[in-house]
């Protein structure tokens, strides 16, 4: 079968990571450590798995960062090299598999949990935080944290993949792919609205308005009480569509701390050599970026005792505001079983605004894997959301 | 014998006219029949300024003498104009200075030691040592500075505010309470242009945002036709009332002075000729002038005009009962500034210069370049406005000064926030201006560092609601298109192009009048 394989290139990876950002074509060109190959599907050998023929399968955030070199290391321990990327999959079942007949079409949960790597769960898998899961190194496959970053699963940059039952959640009829192919990034924004732990009439800052942003812009207002949510974006379609999933205002990230402290009365603080803070801000702050300018808008802009949460892959970033403000700062990362975050996304995926959004979902064939990055690389720029791979075109 | 003001029609022989344009100015041909208003020029100044200094105060109008009202034991409380005027910054000694040290020479004859002075800036920056220094002179500020007996009125300290009621009309009159509370308030001003002084020295000049709300509003500036003229003015009229109260409460010794219109000095005083006057040498120091401000970066332009220190001459005291006094300081004003005009035109064009009372020693940003010319400029008239209703206003100035972020804080976020939803003074005014006034950051600035108070930039809007409400189309010449277009104007390159624009609105061949402007002139439209 035809799949994209990223693959270990110490050369490539510090190319990209040392020159990709001053010359960006490097990172779909010579330093990308992918390559399209013909590899044999991945086989299903224990009970419980199935294979998959993938309809689509999206480019994430996390995805581009693993091929630009920009990701850290401390991922490393929790891949298994090669692998095929992909882990917001649609697909359509090749066999039975307990109660879903073959060719039911579903969306996958990428964590590798301890019931599809068959061993006796973890405490965290216990208690339905299957997340944060602690035995992604061990069992029935090889180490990697989800599907997508697994050398024996496959992902779904490629025609087939295999997953377990307990990834699999059924798409409603009347979902296109385009819509099922956002109920994992749904999902993982349910979870993010959930960890943000908002109060009724909080305000809170959602600082970018890519896919993650916009899409915990919709989870928040469907699913918390929160007051008003500024969201900073920065191209015009982003500021179009944070307003449909929710935004109260949105801003340009220069513009953030002005209109924070404009909006709170708070006072702002200008230290030497280094970015201005507040003294006030907002009560909960979301970095649906990764970026270190954006965690630290995050961390400036919110209130002394309030909650910084990371959505994006983290970058490094000044963590001062942290102690002196007495800042929570807590991560969020996919979704977790015990939390129905999949039934609710697939619930908020049939919002009106996500439907259009759908729309606008732009896919490739595999074999042009490079004009695919580049388009998820310059995507808010263009005004995309999402780009997808679509293994069933060929052209 | 100066001559007074005039009005030149353009014709084939006029040669090109000199335009203000911020840090700069342009020589620019009117189309043939354009009417340009010349103020009069500097009328004959007093040359003995400390005898008719000791004059006024020994014989007041309406009052007792300065000596009879003083006496030992006594509150004495001195409030003087703060760096808003004039303008340009008079050159040292300021003329108030040297009326507070004869003020204080006659205290200190009748045993008074209790005397504070106040720099009534009302909402406006706190004024920095240096610029105090300047106005009260060293003597004095040596003598108060130190003791904390000399400094800026502060409109948000409420433990040092006091409310002396209402008028008729329910308005919150709330003034210092060091001035509200002192046996005698002696104010000393600069009356530089018509709207100065009078009652609103006190009234607006020491008091609260809980007082200025009830006359500083969209609503009472569109019906102040125009606030150059305070017997037709709705924010006169209410600072009136408030200042009869104020009457009730404390004794008022008003002190006015007028200057002349002597405000550029050599070597820029070619500035103020007429062009068709001007010698060789006035044209080759403005052909060196521009070309030397064409390759100039901002800053030394900027530093250039700025320390630019005016030579008044003093034309007029008087001191007493406010009213009084105010009557004969306007008469004076008038002598200087006034120009009679036949009829209304279509277009009116007026060149912003770089100074307005609100960016001494600061920066131009467009809101306050919009105020200086559609604000003070556009209402400097008696009678009707030089425009007709409908009319356009061509403007100069390149909008492109940015924000100075230490004086002009709140300014920034009217421009960006404020001026993005809407460009309606009443709308703006409803929906923002109490969370700016009340904006703990801007009223910490305005408090403790030198920024405008954060209701500020609404004020300065509202300024301009007259001409808004007058005007149907404002075009600004040479500057910056998305600064005017976020404040709901249009840009144009040159005069012409403005013109094209304009005859939308007032068809192809409108009627011009050109304010040439400054020195001030106060239009008397027939």
């Amino acid at each position: 079968m035809l799949a994209l394989e990223m693959f270990r290139s110490v050369p490539k990876t510090v190319l990209g990571k040392a020159a990709g950002g001053r010359v960006p074509m490097l990172l779909t060109g010579v330093a990308a450590p992918l390559r399209l190959v013909t590899i044999p599907p991945p086989k299903v050998e224990r009970p419980g798995w199935v294979r998959l023929r993938v309809l689509l399968s999206g480019i994430c955030g996390s995805d581009l960062g693993m091929l630009s070199g920009k990701t850290s290391l401390y991922f490393s321990a929790v891949v298994s090299l090669p692998f095929v990327p992909g882990h917001e999959v649609v697909a359509e079942l090749l066999e039975d598999c307990d109660d879903l007949p073959a060719g039911t079409r579903v969306v996958v949960d990428p964590v590798l949990t301890c019931a599809a790597r068959g061993v006796d769960p973890c405490p965290a898998c216990e208690r339905g935080e299957t997340n944060r899961c602690s035995r992604i190194t061990v069992g029935d496959i090889s180490a990697g944290l989800q599907t997508g970053f697994c050398h024996d699963t496959g992902g779904g940059w490629s025609q087939q993949l295999v997953a377990h039952r307990s990834q699999l959640h059924p798409v409603p009829h009347g979902y296109a792919d385009e819509q099922a192919l956002l109920i994992e990034p749904v999902a993982c924004a349910v979870h993010t609205a959930l960890r943000a732990g908002v109060s009724a009439g909080d305000r809170v800052l959602v600082s970018g308005a890519g896919a993650v942003g916009l899409l915990a812009t919709l989870a928040l207002r469907e699913l918390t009480d929160a007051g008003e949510i500024l969201v900073v974006a920065k191209h015009a379609r982003q500021r179009e569509l944070a307003l449909e999933f929710g935004a109260t205002e949105v801003v340009a990230p220069k513009e953030t701390l002005r209109r924070i402290r404009r909006a709170t009365g708070a006072f702002q603080l200008e230290p030497e050599f280094s970015a201005p803070y507040l003294l006030g801000g907002v009560d909960v702050a979301i970095d649906a970026v990764g970026s270190s300018q954006s965690l630290e808008t995050c961390l400036h802009a919110t209130r002394a005792g309030g909650r910084v949460v990371l959505s994006g892959m983290p970058a490094k970033a000044d963590l001062s505001a942290a102690w002196f403000r007495e800042l929570e700062v807590v991560g969020t990362y996919a979704s977790a079983h015990g939390e129905e975050a999949f039934a609710k996304a697939t619930g908020l995926v049939g919002h009106d605004a996500v439907a259009r959004l759908a729309k606008g979902v732009a896919t490739y064939p595999l074999h042009r894997w490079r004009e695919a990055l580049d388009h998820a690389h310059s995507a808010g720029r263009l005004g995309t959301v999402k780009v997808a791979f679509d293994p069933r075109r060929n052209q | 014998m100066s001559r007074p003001g005039f009005v030149l029609e353009v014709d084939d022989r006029t040669p090109p006219l000199l335009v203000h344009e911020g840090l700069g100015f342009r020589l620019e041909e009117f189309p043939l029949g354009t009417r340009v208003i010349y103020p009069p020029e500097p009328i004959a100044s007093i040359a003995d300024v400390d005898g008719a200094i000791r004059d006024a105060l020994l014989d007041p109008v309406d009052s007792e003498p300065l000596p009879a009202l003083l006496f030992p034991g006594m509150r004495l409380t001195i409030a003087f104009d703060d760096i808003s005027l004039p303008l340009p910054t008079m050159r040292a000694p300021d003329l108030r200075g040297r009326i507070i040290e004869q003020v204080l020479t006659l205290a200190a004859e009748k045993g008074v030691d209790d005397v504070e002075l106040i720099a009534a800036n009302a909402l406006h920056r706190r004024m920095s040592a240096a610029e105090i220094k300047h106005i009260v002179g060293e003597r004095v500020f040596r003598s108060f500075w130190p003791q904390g007996a000399l400094y800026n009125h502060d409109a948000e300290d409420r433990d040092n505010l006091e409310h002396l009621g209402l008028t008729e009309k329910g308005e919150d009159v709330e003034i210092n309470k060091r001035a509200a509370t002192s046996d005698l308030l002696v104010y000393v001003n600069i009356n530089l242009v018509a709207m100065d002084g009078g009652h609103k020295s006190v009234g607006i000049g020491l008091a609260s945002y809980k007082s200025l709300k009830h006359h500083h509003n969209a609503k009472t500036m569109v019906n102040s036709r125009s606030f150059m003229d305070h017997k037709h003015s709705e924010m006169h009229s209410s600072a009136w009332r408030m200042g009869r109260l104020i009457k009730k409460h404390v004794k008022v010794f008003q002190i006015e002075t007028t200057v002349d219109n002597n405000i550029f000095p050599k070597p820029y005083d070619f500035l103020m000729k007429r062009e068709w006057e001007w010698s060789i040498k006035d044209q080759a120091s403005a052909l060196a002038m521009r070309r030397g401000l064409a390759i100039a970066p901002q800053k030394l332009r900027h530093k250039m005009f700025h320390d630019l220190r005016s030579v008044y001459g003093l034309t007029g005291i008087n001191a007493g009962e406010v009213e009084a006094v105010h009557e004969r300081t306007i008469r004076k004003v008038h002598e200087q500034q006034r120009v009679k005009i036949e009829g209304q035109s279509d277009v009116v064009v007026m060149g912003v210069p770089y100074l307005g009372p609100y960016n001494v020693n600061s920066t131009m940003n467009p809101i306050l370049a919009a105020c200086m010319g559609l604000g003070y400029y556009f209402n400097s008239y008696l009678g009707q406005p030089v425009v007709r209703q409908g009319g356009v206003a061509i403007l100069y100035h390149p909008l492109d000064e940015g924000f100075n972020t230490l004086t002009h804080p709140s300014y920034v976020d009217f421009y960006e926030e404020v001026l993005a939803e809407s460009t309606d003074p009443a709308v703006v005014g409803e929906k923002f201006e109490q969370q700016f006034a009340t904006d703990p950051w801007y009223v910490h600035l305005y408090r403790t560092s030198h920024a405008y108070h954060g209701v500020h930039p609404f004020y300065m809007w509202y300024w301009i609601a007259h001409a808004l409400d007058h005007l149907g189309d404002v075009i600004w010449v040479g500057g910056d298109r998305r600064a005017a277009a976020r404040m709901g104007f249009r840009s144009a390159s040159t005069l012409h192009d403005a013109l094209e624009m304009a005859s939308s609105t007032v068809g192809g061949s409108p009627s011009i009048t050109y304010l040439h402007n400054p020195p001030h002139l106060l239009a008397d439209v027939r």
